[in-house]
């Protein structure tokens, strides 16, 4: 008993300091993943029938509704295509570095609970996908969190208002960076350390900085929803809310950003699995 | 594998679907920790059979299920079961109203080991209804009890 005590005490120390149990934790992981995949099962089954059931009818409606949707994005893409373009030609009569090009991988969140405290979800890509510790992952309507740990079968993300996350951001209007911090809550972010003076409003969009060279910069990431100037507090007290649907999508977007030169300022372990996943990467 | 150890590892196998299985909002916070209910029964009625090893593996694997830091349920689970190790005797002669207080303050023990941890590594979350879960599972201690004993009397065979 008293071994096992202290066995306890170092794996806890050794998993918190080094990060060095991956391996372990991926090894146990296989044993529950068929426990997890039983328990997704139902729910799998439950959106397979309802795609296989539907209507016709009801198809072809969504199909035309979609096609709509398609030729509506393709309009503004083209816009963004001239503007891309137009950038990346300023860019080299500056030469400034290129712009940063990125790959998607869809994964798909697993209906399992983690831990209620945490805002965790278990998403159905793993290693042999490439998938990497610290990879970003978005939704449709902006980021959404980072991989914290990843599996042989599946990885484990963490959404962006966990309260142990933290992550870059700068105001869209006026170019102010912070960092925005996870609450528990997943309809809230807190900015701190803004100083009262900072311009900055409700309403103003906030995208990601791409400093610390984890998340690729200029993503959508939240909205401010209030900010208050408490008289005798050193700081404003700012809050947002996330863009992403964090309680309500069903896929994910997995990103990789090989962004030549800022790589090395990556910090820790995100540098090094970056390049191997463009390589498997299907796309 | 005799009847028993099969018997014990399928109630702990439900015990982790129990934990994984998706509950809406509301529920998430007041789900009581089956596993360590579980445990708790079988270290009580086969002490024998489940060690304190098999109880630091399981907290291991629940670890794993949480995202925790890879041994956080792990010491819990080993206390639970040593306590439960030190007084089954006395517990099985107890009245169901009795073991489920007792069941409550084990349930109680594990959550701290796990807050204290998390507390160590600045991840204390809120406390509001942090030991809702152990209150519910010492209410439900007396059907698990019996559930587990019948499946017990039903397909293992009496080891007492």
């Amino acid at each position: 008993m008293l071994i096992l005590i202290i066995a306890s005490v170092v794996l806890m120390t050794a998993d918190h300091r080094w990060h060095q149990l991956e391996f372990m934790r991926s090894a146990l992981s296989n044993l529950l993943y068929p426990l997890q995949y039983t328990i997704d099962l139902p729910i799998r089954f439950y959106y397979w029938s309802d795609e296989a059931l539907s209507s016709r009818e009801a198809l072809s409606d969504e199909n035309r509704k979609l096609k709509e949707l398609h030729l509506q994005s393709r309009v503004q893409l083209q816009k963004l295509d001239i503007i891309e373009k137009e950038n990346a030609r300023l860019r080299e009569l500056l030469s400034a570095t290129p712009k940063i090009s990125e790959q998607t991988l869809v994964a798909e969140i697993m209906s399992v609970d983690v831990d209620p405290y945490r805002q965790l979800l278990m998403l159905n890509k793993s290693s042999r996908d490439g998938v990497y510790d610290g990879q970003p992952v978005i939704d449709a309507h902006g980021i959404m969190g980072q991989i914290v740990h990843v599996n042989a079968t599946s990885s484990t993300m963490m959404l962006i208002t966990d309260a142990s996350h933290a992550l870059p951001i700068q105001v869209n209007r006026t170019g102010l960076r912070a960092v925005a911090f996870g609450t528990g809550k997943t309809d809230t972010l807190d900015l701190r350390h803004i100083p009262h003076n900072a311009d900055i409003r409700e309403g103003d969009l906030l995208i990601s900085s791409g400093l610390g060279g984890r998340f690729p910069p200029n993503y959508p990431v939240a909205t401010i929803t209030r900010v208050e100037r408490p008289l005798g507090e050193p700081f404003a007290r700012v809050s947002a809310e996330p863009l992403a649907l964090l309680d309500r999508s069903r896929e994910v977007l997995l990103v990789w950003h090989n962004a030549p030169g800022t790589d090395g300022t990556a910090g820790d372990e995100t540098t090094k699995p970056a390049e191997t996943a463009t390589q498997t990467d299907e796309q | 594998m005799n009847s028993n150890a099969r018997i014990s590892t399928l109630t702990i196998i439900s015990a982790f679907m129990l934990t994984i299985i998706p509950l809406p909002a509301w529920a998430q916070a007041l789900r009581p920790d089956w596993v360590t209910l579980v445990l708790i029964y079988w270290a009580m009625a086969i002490p024998a059979s489940i060690g304190v090893t098999i109880a630091w593996s399981l907290g291991l694997l629940l670890d794993v299920a949480h995202g925790a830091l890879l041994g956080q349920h792990a010491l819990g689970l080993v206390l639970v079961t040593y306590i439960v190790h030190s007084q089954h005797q006395r517990m099985r002669i107890s009245s169901l109203l009795q073991q489920a207080i007792v069941v409550f303050f084990l349930l109680i023990i594990k959550q701290l080991m796990v807050l204290w941890v998390s507390g160590i590594i600045g991840q204390a979350p809120d406390i509001g209804l942090y030991f809702v879960p152990s209150l519910v599972g010492a209410l439900l201690w007396p059907w698990i009890y019996i559930i587990l004993r019948d499946l017990r009397r039903r397909f293992g065979y009496r080891a007492m």
